[in-house]
């Protein structure tokens, strides 16, 4: 199971890399293992659009479950990973990588305090699988 | 094994049924409102017939054999049933009908709103939702209809237990309501706290399944009613797990205010593969004005010894109609035949006789596979499909393997709240003797689990079929099949 | 006890077994107050008692196997193939639960799959479901569809009054918890062309019926183009039996295509139960209510068949779920693929084209009756609307007379066609029982 050190996580299982003022976001490893083979990714913004913290960003499935993906932090969505949807499968095999999902701009970089470090956010996958 | 889907014993020019010539003139057809293509198979009879009865051979019915489907009481569906809704003065009836004409429809109606009202402690009923879930919108809409009709529009909320079938928070959502989701106890009852805690005058009422998914009847029942109706919320039942209660308690007496009853489950009428089923809504007096219509009611007194004429009402304050006309008659007509058969006593040897089997099973195999909730328990009970002697072993694996056995497996996964659940309900249908095969069974299952897994992991093996890849039924979807020849005609 | 194997000694072996004493000692839960009522119903009585009894209340009606039937209204006497039941009355079928072990349910499985075929390839539509209760429930969801496709955004329906009223009804109970305007139903003459007004940015969806509640054929091109300008869905409400003639709703470019399946092979049965026709295109497969059955293949490289796209239903979305509904009417869907696949390609056609004619026949023997008189000169198929000189209920009154029964009083649900009446004719309707169905009007018109 992989935890990125440089990424900050929260605790719906998504993850933000931060570089400047830019926000990659994604859904973690722990996610990925949870939901099982992913079917389906569908991007519920746009680029352009402005979109606060918590908001929704993209839909999921898998076989026997469905979730939601919510932005770690507030900001005006910059790019779409347009392959994603074609490759669904993508989220199970690189989730920190090929598998990005939205790409913002961080309207409040103070919103970024709230999230976990890779260490604490093992700490919680530990917690849960108990 | 595989079945040729209906296209493929397709050939032009083939006629399935034979049909009377037009007697009468011809008159012009539409202009440019015909269809040219019409992408039907032309199949003879025999070969329907052929395919139809083939495909019915790779099914298991509750007539093949033993089917423990948790809450879902697949009990034996009385033959008479199938005879009775097919007789023509029920099967060739018209819904449209002016009401004199159909006072042996409307009777039957009327007789089986009055005798869930009796059975359930309940002041009216309707039998028009077609289905559990529907019965459930109904129900919710109902509490929602009452609430705004004193005045209240701030009741926006729906209590909803963790351990609750899916339909709850779903027909919750359908009715504009907001889900609070309430965690159970470490006996499988609600969280008398977090219930207390919870009930305000935001709340609109709450849904509970009684016993619950857990085969458990709720210990604080009263307590549970009482915290609800002191904050001003109704309670709603959701009448799943009614085969546990026939005769032995009144969901109505023990305060419940709407209730909806599943026909197809307690009142024996058959699953037919996903339906239809019938979902009637039981009431208690203040909301009977709020009910879904028409329902039936006695519009004229009958003199003496005569009948009384009955009509179609619409309810003062209906919440409006939930479906077309009157609800699915045709199940009413088995569970009519159903209730007048068993009776009164009929009906309380149901409950005793169904929970009698879980309670013999529970105590049979508690030593072989773990039972979380290890007490009484009603109509049935959860298992744990999983061993530490036997790791990578899940209640998806014994179920397969139950079926090389000859058994319909148990409900898996469910309720939520259980790790790996199998829940077992037997029903008041089955012997003995074929509850002892059951047990021996899952006792061998016990025992492969840690001899030789892998026969698990693999299964099952003496069926038709083997595990169905269910992965690639959703990444490529086909959802349709359509005739060869059509791409052809459609360029055309 | 009808129906319970159990003997006094299986009782008290299995009453040892679990370690109680008696049947009463396994209610402890149960509160003492409310346990063990009294229940005021009648006692049992035997199969062969219970049997006569039910003829007898069977004998109570009158049915259309006994008197001509002309009433429709959304429910329709016609033809069944023998075959049809004798495939419902197999145990398997029936006595079978939702296919969700697959293993064991290839015959429900695959036979629903060619359900969701047949239903496609009749409407011209890309994907089914298995089926929802009814053509009004199928309605509803397709306007809950409809406003989760534009995400909570858009707040109105366009409905026409041309739609059963029983359907616009349950939409409007369906719709009664949430910020929804409906219009456009209000006046029952208001054809399609009238209702291109109502469309603006808006509208979440135009809903139609075709052919309509009054028997019309219209033409709903038009209206598809001003709809999808306007960004909203078009939905059409179909007689699936009259698609056996008619142009498929796919070509005015449908979104959503919903009916009563009843037509096909399902016994009218007072009303229930029936099939509720649900079918979209491709790109709206995610947003649909109910069932979806996939192809598939299983670990010994058979082809197969699954429920799949489960995780957007109730059991596993709960209150984010795409519906509520779980049982639906699995058996029926069974019922119409069998009928439509012993009618075929040309029994469907024929079927369609006799209730034409038929009913083209009649209207015009009606018309040259004094006093009657058809409401317009729209194209129908099988049903049409007759201005009556008499009140309707009256009529019907002395059609009964006759051992007829009579067609549907408008002005029951439409106040604007108080004395209009609405009257099917299907290919169960010989000449003769037309002919004499018209004689009797003519008798009624006198009195």
């Amino acid at each position: 199971m992989q935890f990125p050190k440089d990424l900050k996580f929260t605790k719906n299982d998504e993850w933000i890399r931060v570089e400047g003022d830019q926000g990659t976001i994604g859904i973690t490893d722990y996610a990925q293992d949870q939901l099982s083979d992913i079917v389906f990714v569908e991007m519920t913004v746009a680029p352009g659009e402005q979109a606060a913290k918590g908001a929704a960003c993209a839909t999921i499935e898998s076989v026997k479950a469905a979730a939601e993906v919510f932005l770690p932090v507030g900001g005006t969505v910059t790019r779409l990973n347009e392959d994603l949807p074609k490759n669904p499968e993508q989220v199970n095999r690189d989730p920190f990588g090929a598998a990005w999902m939205v790409q913002i701009k961080i309207a409040d970089p103070a919103e970024l305090k709230d999230l976990l470090d890779a260490a604490a956010y093992e700490a919680y996958c530990k917690e849960r699988a108990t | 094994m595989t079945e040729p889907l209906i296209y493929d014993l397709s050939a032009p020019g083939r006629l399935g049924v034979s049909l009377p010539e037009t007697d009468v003139p011809l008159a012009p057809l539409p202009a440019g409102l015909t269809r040219d293509v019409l992408p039907l198979p032309e199949v003879s009879e025999i070969d329907v017939v052929r395919h139809f009865v083939r495909l019915s051979q790779l099914n298991y019915g509750i007539d093949t054999g033993f089917y423990p489907l948790g809450s879902c009481t697949m009990k034996y569906n009385p033959k008479i049933n199938e005879d009775v809704a097919r007789l023509s003065g029920f099967a060739h009836t018209h819904p449209l009908q002016d009401p004199t004409t159909v006072q042996g429809n409307l009777a039957l109606m009327y007789s089986v709103q009055e005798w869930l009202k009796e059975i359930g402690g309940f002041d009216g009923v309707s039998l028009q939702p077609a289905a559990g879930a529907h019965g459930e919108l109904t129900g919710i809409l109902i509490l929602r209809a009452y609430h705004r009709a004193q005045g209240d529009a701030k009741r926006t909320k729906i209590l909803i237990p963790d351990s609750a079938h899916g339909t709850n928070p779903a027909s919750t959502a359908m009715a504009g309501m907001q889900v609070v989701e309430l965690p159970s106890d470490s006996r499988g009852n609600i969280d008398l706290e977090s219930l207390r805690a919870a009930c305000d005058a935001t709340v609109a009422g709450l849904m509970l399944t009684n016993p619950n998914t857990l085969g458990l009847f709720e210990e604080h029942l009263l307590e549970v009613a009482r915290l609800v109706h002191e904050c001003g919320g109704l309670v709603y039942g959701d009448g799943a797990n009614m085969n546990a209660l026939l005769g032995i308690v009144r969901p109505g007496d023990l305060g419940f205010d709407v209730f909806h009853f599943n026909l197809h489950k307690t009142f024996s009428t058959p699953h037919g593969g996903g339906g239809p089923g019938s979902g009637p809504v039981g009431v208690v007096s203040h909301l009977v004005e709020f009910l879904p219509g028409p329902i039936v009611e006695i519009v004229e007194a009958g003199e003496d010894d005569e009948a009384p004429l009955y009509g179609l009402v619409m309810p003062a304050r209906s919440i409006g109609r939930v479906k077309a006309f009157h609800g699915h008659f045709g199940m009413h007509v088995r569970a009519f035949t159903y209730m007048r058969m068993q009776g009164k006593s009929g009906l309380r040897a149901i409950a005793d006789h169904a929970v009698l089997n879980a309670n013999y099973l529970r105590a049979r195999l508690r030593g072989t596979y773990h039972v979380p909730f290890d007490r009484i328990c009603m109509h049935e009970f959860v298992a744990e499909g999983k061993w530490d002697e036997a790791p990578g072993v899940r209640a998806l694996d014994v179920s397969k393997r139950l079926m090389d056995y000859g058994f319909h497996p148990p409900t898996n996964y469910f309720p939520l709240i259980v790790h790996e659940a199998l829940m077992i309900e037997p029903t008041e249908t089955e012997s003995r003797e074929t509850l002892d095969m059951f047990v021996k069974a899952m006792e061998a299952i016990a025992r492969e689990a840690r001899s030789d897994p892998d026969v698990l992991h693999t299964a099952p093996h003496n069926t038709p079929f083997g595990r169905l890849d269910e992965v690639r039924a959703a990444k490529e979807l086909v959802l349709c099949c359509r005739p060869a020849w059509l791409e052809g005609a459609k360029a055309e | 006890m009808a129906y319970i194997p159990h003997t006094d000694d299986d009782r008290r072996d299995m009453l040892a077994a679990i370690g109680v004493g008696s049947l009463d000692d396994l209610y402890q839960a149960v509160p003492a107050k409310y346990r063990f009522p009294d229940l005021d119903l009648p006692e049992a009585i035997s199969e062969l008692e219970a049997a006569s009894e039910l003829q007898a209340l069977s004998e109570a009606n009158l049915d259309v196997r006994h008197n001509a039937c002309f009433l429709g209204a959304g429910a329709y006497h016609h033809f069944t193939p023998s075959v049809v039941d004798h495939i419902l009355r197999r145990n398997e079928f029936y006595t079978a639960y939702t296919p969700y072990q697959p293993e064991l349910s290839q015959g429900t499985l695959q036979a629903i799959f060619e359900y969701q075929s047949l239903i496609c390839n009749l409407t011209g539509m890309e994907v089914s479901n298995a089926s929802h209760y009814d053509g009004a429930t199928a309605l509803a969801e397709a306007v809950i569809l409809a406003l989760n496709q534009h995400r909570g955004k858009r707040h109105k329906i366009v409905l026409s009054p041309a739609v059963h009223p029983h359907y616009r009804q349950t939409v409007r109970t369906y719709m009664q918890g949430m910020d929804l305007k409906i219009v456009g139903d209000d006046d029952c003459c208001r054809g399609p062309e009238e209702l291109l007004p109502f469309i603006d940015a808006d509208t979440a969806m135009v809903a139609v019926q075709y052919p309509d509640f009054f028997g019309h054929i219209v033409d709903f091109h038009r209206l598809g183009e001003v709809a999808h300008a306007a960004g909203a869905l078009l939905c059409i409400v179909v007689n699936p039996l009259a698609l056996g003639l008619l142009r498929p709703p796919s070509d005015f470019d449908a979104d959503v295509v919903v009916g009563e399946g009843q037509p096909l092979g399902i016994p009218l049965s007072y009303g229930g139960p029936y099939l509720g026709l649900f079918t979209t295109k491709q790109e709206l497969v995610r947003k649909m209510a109910g069932r979806l059955v996939g192809e598939t293949v299983d670990s010994r490289g058979q082809r197969g068949y699954v429920l799949t796209l489960t995780p957007r239903e109730q059991h596993i979305r709960r209150e984010k779920a795409t519906s509520n509904i779980c049982t639906n009417v699995a058996l029926m869907a069974l019922a119409s693929a069998v009928y439509l696949s012993v009618m075929g390609r040309q029994g469907l056609r024929q079927v369609a084209e006799l209730c034409y004619h038929k009913a083209h026949y009649a209207a015009a023997e009606i018309g040259r009756v004094p006093g009657f008189r058809l409401w317009n000169e729209a194209e129908f198929f099988n049903e049409f609307v007759m201005a009556c000189p008499q009140p309707v209920a009256e009529i019907n009154e002395h059609l009964l007379e006759h051992e007829i029964i009579g067609g549907y009083d408008l002005g029951a649900e439409y106040p604007q066609l108080a004395g209009h009446m609405l009257i099917a004719v299907t290919e169960m309707n010989s000449r003769d029982e037309i002919d004499d169905f018209v004689a009797a009007l003519e008798e009624a018109a006198h009195d």
